[in-house]
């Protein structure tokens, strides 16, 4: 299996995006047609960073003219907001709102659905309003679109098993996008038993990402880790970088790295696209 | 006997109506002690959200045992009321039976279907008794039921056979007082008609006493049944269908933007702003006490029928951390009681408390620091709830209180408060680093 996908991470590590920043686009006088929020983990955590390259790939390939902040994007404020300091929450979200506001931004894509959730439903009443999708979503549109296409491939019969994440499933409604994407591979999606509504979260959110977990008997991702594993699949399908993260730690616990992967549906998306 | 019967059934519904309505009252001032928060919008979404998840009990069945077993309660509950209208119209006007005139060969059907609905709701609080103490139903023996919450659990259970049963009993002998031609008939009983062997070997006057005695146990213990209702976990039977109306219409993952602290944070990220008039700087930060969270908050709270489900698919929880969702509603309720209470002390002891009250207690004594760090509010007990109660909302506001107001979050929270400060990231890189990722 990891033989299998050995190729995978060479491919990807190697890899190198060329994306233009707001403000590239407006000194070279145009208007990108979406913004791509990239978020913390996309742009410091090494795991994540890939799916940022991955998504920004898919993007060139589909033709999609998207600019990054870069150095001018500021956390969301997510973490602060769950953990109670709604302070910080606030100045972050004014940062950000202000500097989007100034490229006149209104679409914006974020392959984190914390940062999706942040953006759609908190930022309004700080007057930043944007149209947010979440990049399942966009991936979704693209395909049908056409402007994407996709086949099985390296993917081709293979047991995947998507996890919800909380932010994008319970929070915001949005099961079937994801869904709607894998299956237009070959592949053989199941779902565990506790899924989309009742689907069990990985243990990082509501800022618990940053901190120990308190004192219990098991570690949540591990409890999730395990039914994952239970459904035989050999890829764990993620939405979300915390999430990719627990999971993957969870596949360590279990000893079971080599042989099952965590892969965000980006990553799954850019190595099946038609050439 | 038939006017001074008529006086006593009065009386007896006049002051048990009138005890029930003052800790109506009670409950309602109760609940508006906490902040104010507009939900009048939309009321065709409401009303849709009501119907369908209040009356249509479509969140209850998604456990379907339970939830059958519940509908079947529900439903009886419901529909055997309308009995009780009769009972009560019958008790204040000295008649016997009186939509039987009115209502002739439908009310035959009528009061045999309402004897399968008793019968059900039998069964169903036999099941559920069973659930609590046969088959010990993991989320039904959590250390936040010893005690008070478990007792009353059963005495609600045991009330509703025992009030079945006077109902049933009352038909039974009814039916041999019929079958003695002594009383007029009404249809045939499905169920009670396996009760008549029952009074064999009684004499008429006894079996008539019975007749009259389960009458008036029915009307009495519905009478004291209702004056209990609103201080158990049994008072969801009201409280579910506004609880559910009200309902936050956003995506349960949008969090409610605090105005005092935007207002705090547009003054200081703008040096040359000038405050709004009137302004007063916020008093306090999240929510030290129930006072300070809004009045849904604490409605949810009185809605709360301990059922578990939220802490049955809390991630916490279920990973042996001392957060239970439901412990939270049960502490607010619980807190909330005891505010309500030391308010009305203090107005009986001639000192009407000014402003907020204050026992040297707050809603952090009651819910530890421990059990709010452990929520990663991913929304499962919100979701889970049958009556739309949100939990996470609750801990939230606290943990603002906690991190706001005692500058007390867990060390490494500081740390990533001070790095999001710092770098813009929860983490400790340079933010000039952030467009890094493309070159891999």
């Amino acid at each position: 299996m990891f033989q299998s996908f050995g190729w995978y991470w060479r491919n990807c590590n190697s890899m190198t995006v060329s994306v233009k920043t707001m403000a590239d686009y407006i000194a070279a006088g145009e208007t990108p047609e979406i913004l791509f929020w990239v978020g913390c983990a996309g742009s410091y955590d090494e795991r994540a960073q890939r799916v940022s390259r991955a998504f920004s790939n898919i993007l060139e390939k589909a033709g999609v003219k998207f600019a990054i902040l870069g150095v001018e994007e500021g956390c969301t404020g997510d973490p602060a907001k769950r953990a109670g300091n709604e302070f910080l929450f606030q100045m972050q979200a004014m940062q950000n709102i202000e500097v989007m506001n100034g490229y006149g931004v209104k679409r914006i894509v974020t392959a984190c659905p914390h940062c999706f959730n942040t953006l759609k439903n908190e930022y309004p009443t700080l007057g930043g309003n944007y149209e947010v999708v979440h990049h399942t979503q966009l991936i979704n549109e693209l395909l049908t679109d056409g402007r994407l296409a996709i086949e099985g491939g390296a993917f081709s019969g293979k047991k995947i098993t998507y996890h919800d994440s909380c932010y994008l499933g319970r929070a915001n409604g949005i099961y079937e996008a994801p869904r709607m994407v894998m299956e237009k591979l070959d592949i053989d999606l199941v779902e565990m038993k506790r899924c989309k509504t009742t689907g069990f979260c990985c243990g990082a959110g509501g800022a618990q990402m940053f901190k120990e977990a308190e004192k219990g008997n098991q570690e949540v991702n591990v409890n999730r880790t395990e039914e994952a594993l239970q459904t035989g699949a050999e890829i764990i399908a993620v939405n979300c970088p915390f999430c990719n993260t627990m999971m993957r730690d969870g596949t360590k616990h279990f000893e079971k790295e080599d042989h099952v992967s965590v892969l965000d549906i980006a990553e799954i998306v850019n190595d099946s696209l038609k050439s | 006997m038939g006017i001074l019967s008529q006086v006593i059934f009065a009386l007896i519904l006049g002051i048990g109506s009138w005890i029930f309505a003052g800790r109506v009252k009670f409950i309602r001032r109760n609940i508006f002690l906490g902040k104010e928060q507009d939900l009048s919008d939309n009321p065709s979404a409401r009303w849709k959200q009501m119907l369908w998840v209040a009356m249509g009990q479509s969140k209850m069945v998604k456990r379907p045992v339970a939830g059958f077993f519940h509908i079947l309660i529900y439903v009886g509950f419901v529909l055997i009321n309308i009995e009780v209208l009769e009972i009560l119209i019958d008790g204040l006007l000295g008649t016997h039976r009186f939509f039987a005139h009115y209502l002739g060969s439908i009310y035959d059907v009528a009061i045999g279907f309402f004897e399968i609905l008793a019968f059900g709701v039998v069964v169903a609080c036999v099941v559920f008794l069973a659930r609590r103490f046969v088959t010990k139903v993991p989320r039904l023996q959590m250390n936040e039921l010893k005690g008070w919450p478990m007792k009353d659990a059963t005495i609600i259970l045991v009330v509703e056979i025992v009030l079945m049963g006077a109902l049933l009993m009352m038909n039974a002998a009814e039916q041999v007082l019929v079958n003695k031609e002594l009383m007029e008939g009404h249809g045939s009983f499905p169920v009670s008609q396996y009760l008549v062997g029952f009074f064999s070997g009684f004499s008429d006057g006894s079996v008539h006493m019975i007749e009259r005695l389960c009458w008036w146990f029915h009307f009495v213990g519905i009478v004291v049944f209702l004056n209990y209702v609103p201080y158990s976990k049994h008072w969801h039977i009201i409280m579910s269908f506004p609880n559910v109306y009200y309902t936050p219409l956003k995506p349960k993952g949008s969090f409610e933007n605090l105005d005092y602290v935007t207002t705090e944070v547009k003054l200081m990220m703008d040096p040359a702003a000038q405050p709004p008039d009137g302004y007063e700087p916020p008093a306090g930060f999240g929510a030290k006490d129930v006072q300070d969270l809004t009045w849904k908050n604490l409605m949810d709270a009185y809605t709360c029928t301990e059922c578990g489900r939220c802490s049955s698919v809390c991630p916490a929880n279920q990973t042996g951390k001392l957060l239970s969702p439901r412990k939270v509603m049960m502490d607010t309720r619980d807190r909330l009681e005891e505010v309500g209470r030391g308010i009305d002390a203090a107005k009986k002891a001639g000192t009407p408390v000014e402003g907020r009250f204050e026992d040297g207690k707050d809603l952090h004594s009651y819910v530890s620091a421990e059990e709010l760090w452990a929520c990663t509010t991913c929304n499962a007990c919100a979701e889970a709830c049958p009556v739309n109660i949100n939990p996470v909302d609750i801990i939230v506001q606290m943990r603002q209180y906690q991190v706001m107001e005692k500058s007390a979050a867990p060390s490494e929270l500081n740390n990533m408060f001070t790095n999001l400060e710092n770098n813009g990231a929860p983490w400790q890189f340079n933010q000039m680093d952030k467009a890094n990722w493309t070159q891999g």
